[in-house]
């Protein structure tokens, strides 16, 4: 008799019951309408499966922190039998604003294009009212600034031409995120691997790694565009590169969602697809390369785990990273969901909740009191600064600001 | 990714284990593959509460009667004695106050309303030095409307047979009103998520109203989930002493137990890796070299030392298969029969053979792999067989004392190394 024989998805029938998963539910916390992780997932679905009338709407309020699935003693994969039963189950199609928010890449694309336009009328408080009336999304939500030049035009301009003089390479997965809004972050991250002897490659063709597409049910545009990314991850790595991203949530997408949500099979290249921190600390542990800091870099920093972070268990790599630098006292506050969710807490029914979820994290931060604070999620960084007095840094950007270039390279053997 | 020692499991002995080598200077991670059953405990922690069939009165002596096969044998008498004194200010430490000794049991009142032999509990949960007698006159005991996962009728019962006079309250707050929203959620560990402070300045008027001939108001555990500030705010509130009876699960004295430990932890610099597994163990001869885990795959996880405390059946630490107990994370040797039918008797009641079952180790608690002793990894917790947990209420004691005995060993290793 083989047990694996009887196994259905997402682990669906090793639930117990225990109710565990809802302790550590962020939602459950704040929002009495939602029916908590245990009830919204296996349970539900025990009745969804015979008769879908059973689904309830209120599962919208999911963040899909997947914080659930981390607390589960039993392996069951909660948070993703709530989205897929989401995205199977729910009435009517995401609406203009769903829409509009799940374009990271579109509205990019506009926004740099119009940056100084666009930034300056995302800022005027009767657009913000205007946009939080006729689409839903909350007049109290700061926008991230748009930049005057994508990252890939940069790169194009000043970096590509100088990254065929290294022998090794790596790829990287810049995002929606680095590229219309903070190019700065992909600078840091090519500043960094050169440094160290390594030359940055991007794709011809990337996409929108798809999570805000997946949350509002885009699921059509989310397969297309995790098609071609997967096109061009596959030829990355028989090109003999590993691909790296700077934000945890387009790694875990792309490692995790992708076959479990989209049924897009990834087993031949999912080991190859990483965070800028993990592919870093390795070579560095295997003695391939070496950091050299700048004496004098002195802070103190709060490490905050995103919850995909989190879902990856990455951080020790993040972490690890930012304690090499001999002036870092590094602070690692208690893992608590942020509350965003990316899109999620733009929307004017979340926005309340958003704050609540998120205040155990700012209070936490404040008790610390850090110079800033460090963490791989744009959209985490978002809701600090904007929820907080404190800036927020990307490990990888921290790490570029205190690193002795000169020394590293030398360190590394770079002519 | 290298460590000094690397620990699989994250309940109570796995963190017991990491707290006491953190607490030494050393590198530990834990790895554990989601939250542990600490969440079902009731917010005490039993040494030895039955042996041989009778009450244990004083659980330090009874220790010396139990069998060489027992995890308090191998570990040896003696050196549980030596022992014992370290778990109450090591918990104390880790913010975690308690109550009880090991030279006499004290009793606690369980959810059904029965006394029962415990060690240490958390200070709020009602304790008795006596069985028989206890020191309450007239006890009020309240429940919260709508909340199930308590029965106040069974605590009645337990203490009007002891000849307390008892009364049965049911009260509310306007901060539960929402919770009630959905019948599902009305939980204990969902209560103490609401009831933040300004609530329980409201909960605590609603009790100190709530019949004044009462000299000690019972109710169930459902305040202080992520720390006891809330917790010692209403005691502080309420004119008479409150004391809490542990509920259904998910357990909010044990919620904050598992809390406390991991931020311990956290903060003394130790490394807590939730909700991945370990796969498989690379070992070299009589050694285990590294561990490689789902989340980390194709980066072994290095250590000079390593202890397993991944629990029994519910921790998944063993595994039945149809036709043999296993250990799944990396084939340790199992000390039970082959014979399917010898796992278990018919009575439920009965001694269930299966309860004893766990990983074989040597007095150093060292296992076996294909009967090789694996001289730098310690098996501790209830994933060592040889007693009944259950039926000699011995299960948070064996978790606790085999892991400092793990730790102990592990850190006289370093110090004789280091005079060799």
């Amino acid at each position: 008799m083989n047990n694996s024989e009887n196994t259905s998805p997402h682990n669906f029938e090793q639930c117990v019951k225990c109710t565990i998963c809802t302790v550590y539910c962020p939602v459950t916390a704040v929002n009495r309408d939602y029916p908590g992780p245990k009830q919204a997932g296996p349970d539900g679905e025990r009745y969804r499966l015979k008769d879908k009338r059973f689904y309830n709407e209120a599962l919208k309020y999911c963040l899909n922190c997947k914080r659930c699935e981390v607390a589960c003693p039993q392996g069951v994969h909660i948070g993703d039998i709530i989205l897929q039963a989401r995205l199977k189950y729910s009435h009517g199609s995401a609406n203009l604003r769903d829409r509009m928010l799940a374009h990271t890449d579109l509205m990019g694309t506009i926004g740099t294009r119009l940056s100084p336009t666009v930034n300056g009328i995302l800022k005027f408080t009767p657009v913000k009212i205007a946009m939080d009336y006729i689409l839903g999304i909350d007049r109290h939500r700061t926008f991230p600034s748009y930049s005057p030049r994508r990252f890939v035009t940069w790169f194009r301009r000043h970096a590509a031409e100088r990254q065929e003089r290294f022998d090794r390479h790596v790829t990287y997965f810049h995002g929606c995120y680095v590229n219309y809004n903070f190019p700065r972050l992909g600078k840091d991250l090519v500043k960094l691997m050169n440094a160290c002897g390594i030359g940055v490659n991007l794709m011809k063709n990337e996409k929108c790694c798809g999570v805000a597409r997946i949350a509002n049910r885009l699921i059509k545009q989310a397969t297309d565009a995790a098609k071609v990314n997967l096109q061009e991850i596959r030829s990355a790595v028989a090109g003999g590169t590993e691909v790296i991203a700077t934000s945890s949530t387009c790694v875990m997408t792309m490692r995790d969602e992708y076959p479990n949500i989209l049924g897009l099979d990834n087993a031949d290249v999912r080991d190859h697809i990483m965070t800028a921190t993990r592919y870093l600390y390795r070579l560095i542990e295997n003695g391939e390369i070496r950091l050299v800091f700048k004496p004098d870099y002195l802070r103190r920093i709060a490490y905050h785990t995103p919850c995909h972070m989190g879902k990856l268990g990455w951080s020790v790599y993040s972490t690890r990273l930012l304690s090499m630098i001999p002036g870092v006292e590094l602070t690692i506050l208690d893992s608590n969901c942020c509350g965003i969710a990316g899109t999620y807490g733009f929307k004017k029914e979340n926005y309340r909740n958003s704050q609540a979820m998120g205040k155990p994290l700012f209070d936490s931060i404040a008790l610390v009191h850090p110079d800033f604070v460090a963490t791989d999620c744009e959209t985490c960084k978002w809701q600090i600064e904007m929820s907080t007095p404190y800036k927020v840094f990307n490990p990888i950007s921290i790490l570029a600001d205190a690193l002795d270039v000169e020394a590293t390279r030398r360190a590394n053997n770079v002519k | 990714m290298k460590f000094d020692t690397v620990i699989i499991g994250g309940g109570l002995s796995g963190l017991i284990a990491g707290i006491s080598l953190a607490e030494a200077g050393r590198s530990v991670a834990i790895i554990t593959a989601g939250q542990s059953s600490l969440h079902f405990n009731s917010g005490s922690f039993d040494l030895l509460g039955n042996c041989n069939g009778e009450l244990v009165t004083s659980p330090i002596e009874a220790i010396s009667s139990l069998p060489a096969s027992h995890p308090y044998s191998r570990v040896g008498v003696e050196r549980i004695q030596a022992l014992l004194p370290a778990v109450q200010p090591l918990l104390g430490r880790a913010g975690i106050a308690t109550t009880g000794g090991y030279t006499r049991n004290r009793y606690r009142l369980t959810p059904l309303g029965k006394i029962k032999p415990t060690w240490l509990s958390l200070e709020d949960i009602a304790t008795f030095d006596n069985p028989t007698r206890l020191p309450w006159r007239r006890v009020a005991i309240v429940n919260l409307a709508g909340f199930l996962d308590f029965y106040p009728q069974f605590i009645y019962a337990g203490l009007t047979a002891l000849g307390v006079a008892c009364s049965v309250h049911s009260t509310t707050i306007p901060a539960l009103d929402t919770l009630r929203k959905n019948p599902t959620e009305m939980r204990a560990a969902n209560i103490a998520r609401v009831l933040d402070a300004e609530a329980i300045g409201v909960l605590a008027g609603r009790l100190n109203s709530v019949s004044r001939d009462a000299d000690v108001i019972v109710m169930p555990a459902v305040v202080g989930l992520n720390d006891d500030l809330n917790l010692r705010l209403l005691r502080r509130l309420v004119a008479r002493p409150v004391y809490f009876v542990s509920t259904m699960p998910t357990s909010v004295p044990g919620v904050r137990t598992q809390i406390s430990l991991d931020r311990y932890f956290m903060k003394l610099g130790g490394t807590y890796m939730l909700g991945d597994t370990v796969i498989s163990g690379n070992f070299n001869g009589n050694r285990l070299e590294s561990v490689t885990t789902r989340n980390h795959d194709s980066e072994p996880i290095e250590a000079s030392n390593f202890i397993i405390a991944t629990g029994s059946f519910i921790g998944h630490g063993l595994k039945a298969t149809p036709d043999s107990i296993i250990e799944p994370t990396m084939g340790l040797d199992i000390d039970a029969p082959h014979d399917r039918s010898l796992w278990f008797k018919k009575n439920i009641d009965d001694n269930q053979p299966f309860m004893s079952f766990g990983v074989k180790t040597d007095n150093n608690l060292h296992p076996f792999k294909e009967g090789t002793l694996i001289e730098n990894l310690y098996a501790c917790g209830s994933l060592l067989g040889g007693c009944n947990p259950v039926k000699e209420e011995c299960g948070a004691g064996v978790s606790i004392l085999t892991a400092l005995a793990a730790a102990h060993n592990i850190q006289s290793q370093f110090s004789t190394n280091r005079h060799d």
